[in-house]
């Protein structure tokens, strides 16, 4: 659809979110990450009937831990959509970004620049 | 029946007069008048006063050093003791202690959990069980000798009781409950306070169908209400507790001021319909800080004057 | 199995941040299965303390390793050639686990990324409870295979107390009654008459009162 959305997000496929494990999410962030979101189908209407919901259980359980040692919880955040809403696609990408902007780069990415100078 | 041991309450019982007990709380520190003085005011109108146990695992004054007071007043104490805090060392040495005091009543209780209570980060002991101490106290007195086996110099001579409660659950074994205490060696129950007399009386005569009423002298526990408040809290906070819905509205009736004669009036009005109920030899009266008022439950419920029996 | 909870992130940060190098070491057994020392969480808490400690300007590294089993010598000897690249050990097996291994590496700290609860069930996904507490002389046929020891507040053994109410203990409305438990098994059982016979006072000797314990096996040591 040719619609625009922020070019600062680097996209991971995966065949359903639940595949997404809590380390992947953490990993994200340690290496540098400002933010990680998770885009699933619509609740009652995962392909694998519940990926999506073990997701999101994951994506709370990150929230806290980031939350929990000061780097912000956030920034990992879910949305659910279903594959045709392209245009909320858009919409929630500009969400998030403006959301991580708004709080800020992650002090771990701060902190490798300051190490690696 | 003959009596076993030196204690007046046994002797009661024995000669067929309805008993009356009733019972202190000890106080939150060392002053023995708390328990003097509460006493005072009713030993003309009972036969014996229990003194609990930490009840609710709140640290009080122990029940053993309150019955002493109560013995050197000439008073006959009932020890109440739990199993939560000590173990068969400590039980044996403390009914030992109690004997030697000439306390000759025991009531043996398994306790509240600490969690009630003051200390709830304690441990608790449970080292045996409340039927178990009761065939440890009659194993000391009849066969004079300890748990381990050796023998007792001059054993406890007490007599031996426990708690019933037919109002908690389950119902269906609240009598095989009382068979079972009573094959461990009790010789006397007190209930817990009876609201629900429908529900006592079945007990009542399940434990007589079964040919139990006989083998134990059971006394009645009541509980005068000082207010719909105290009612409400007790029908829905305490665990085995049963208050039916009328006697909450019969007291939230009345106007607040009203209230505790209201209270008073149903607690006479339970003992009098009791007092008809076959197997039930005595009452409990068990009135929470509010011991002023046992000498006027007692005398309205015609069991006033006490029996005089030779010592 | 032996069930465990992790401990707070803060707690193990605390106890391990003078150290540069630090080994975590998980459990494919039981932490495993109850979700607080496997592989898995190896690496969640690395990950996590990697981050916390980045955050606070301190640079250090954290290895991972997930053993088959802490309780026995064979497995821990795998980690023989490299514990002393490392200042300390944060070992997420259970309690056994750690002390196994403080006793193998005497030089080396160790400090544990679990608290040890009980020997219990997984009664489904995300609930453990407890089933036994080792009393050491297992008296389940009498009580149609429920403990009174592990399932009673009050570990009584001739139940239920006065404060039993609709099935559940008196401490907590989530707490079953173990003798409400007991008492309807043997209903269904047929088996009533065993409820009347009075279970003697126990012999706790065998239980942690009698002191640490030991099982020797003569017949089957080399």
């Amino acid at each position: 659809m040719r619609l625009h959305y922020p070019s600062n997000i680097k996209i991971v496929k995966i065949p359903c979110t639940g595949k997404v494990d809590l380390i992947h999410l953490l990993r994200a962030m340690e290496k540098g990450a400002d933010g990680v979101y998770v885009v699933g189908c619509l609740e009652g209407a995962c392909q694998f009937i519940s990926g999506n919901i073990s997701a999101r259980k994951r994506v709370e359980q990150a929230q806290e831990i980031l939350e929990s040692i000061g780097i912000g919880g956030e920034r990992i955040q879910m949305y659910n959509l279903s594959s045709s809403e392209a245009p909320l696609f858009a919409q929630v990408a500009t969400e998030m970004t403006e959301k991580i902007k708004e709080m800020g780069p992650n002090p771990i990415r701060l902190a490798m620049k300051k190490k690696a100078a | 029946m003959n009596t076993k041991t030196l204690s007046k309450l046994e002797k009661i019982l024995a000669s067929g007069n309805l008993a009356v007990t009733s019972e202190c709380g000890p106080p939150r520190g060392t002053d023995p008048e708390a328990i003097t003085k509460k006493a005072e005011l009713i030993k003309d109108h009972v036969d014996a006063i229990n003194i609990t146990d930490n009840q609710t695992s709140v640290t009080r004054l122990c029940s053993l050093a309150a019955c002493i007071h109560l013995k050197l007043m000439g008073i006959e104490p009932t020890l109440q003791m739990v199993v939560r805090d000590r173990n068969r060392i400590a039980l044996q040495s403390d009914i030992l202690g109690a004997a030697s005091f000439g306390i000759n009543n025991i009531l043996c209780l398994s306790g509240d959990h600490q969690q009630f209570g003051d200390c709830p980060q304690g441990q608790n002991v449970f080292d045996i069980d409340s039927m178990q101490l009761i065939q440890t106290v009659r194993l000391m007195r009849d066969e004079g000798k300890f748990l381990g086996g050796d023998e007792i110099k001059q054993p406890p001579q007490m007599f031996v009781g426990a708690a019933a409660n037919p109002f908690a659950d389950p119902f269906e074994i609240r009598v095989p409950r009382l068979a079972k205490k009573i094959a461990a060696g009790v010789e006397f129950i007190q209930s817990q306070c009876i609201y629900n007399l429908d529900k006592f009386e079945l007990w009542m005569k399940q434990a007589r169908d079964r040919g139990l009423i006989n083998k134990v002298y059971i006394m009645a526990g009541v509980t005068p209400f000082k207010s719909a408040g105290m009612a409400k809290y007790m029908k829905n906070r305490v665990p085995g507790m049963d208050v039916p819905d009328e006697v909450v509205k019969r007291l939230s009736g009345v106007p607040k001021e009203k209230q505790p004669d209201e209270g008073i009036n149903i607690c006479v009005e339970s003992i009098q319909r009791l007092k008809e109920c076959e197997g039930v030899r005595g009452f409990h009266i068990m009135a929470i800080e509010w011991e002023e008022k046992v000498p006027e439950i007692v005398e309205r419920s015609g069991l006033y004057p006490r029996p005089e029996l030779d010592k | 199995m032996i069930v465990a909870e992790k401990k707070p992130i803060e707690e193990i940060a605390e106890e391990v941040k003078e150290f540069n190098k630090i080994l975590i070491t998980g459990c494919n057994e039981c932490v495993t299965v109850c979700e607080a020392g496997g592989k898995k969480e190896v690496a969640v808490l690395a990950s996590t303390l990697r981050m916390y400690f980045m955050n606070q300007g301190k640079d250090l590294t954290i290895d991972e390793i997930t053993l088959e089993r802490q309780c026995d010598h064979e497995y821990l000897e795998e980690i023989r050639n490299v514990i002393d690249q490392y200042d300390a050990v944060i070992s997420l097996a259970c309690g056994v686990g750690v002390q196994f291994t403080a006793e193998k590496y005497l030089r080396t700290p160790v400090f544990p990324g679990v608290n040890t609860c009980f020997m219990g069930v997984s009664e489904e996904r995300g609930v453990w409870s407890e089933r036994c507490q080792g009393c050491g002389q297992c008296m389940l046929g009498k009580t149609a295979g429920i403990c009174p020891i592990s399932r009673c507040a009050k570990r009584l053994l001739n139940g239920p107390c006065g404060g039993s109410t609709q099935g559940k203990c008196e401490i907590s409305k989530d707490l079953d009654c173990a003798w409400q438990l007991i008492i309807d098994r043997l209903d269904e059982l047929g088996r009533m008459g065993d409820y009347e016979e009075i279970i003697p006072i126990k012999d706790w000797s065998t239980e942690r009162a009698g002191g640490p314990r030991k099982v020797v096996r003569e017949d089957v040591k080399i």
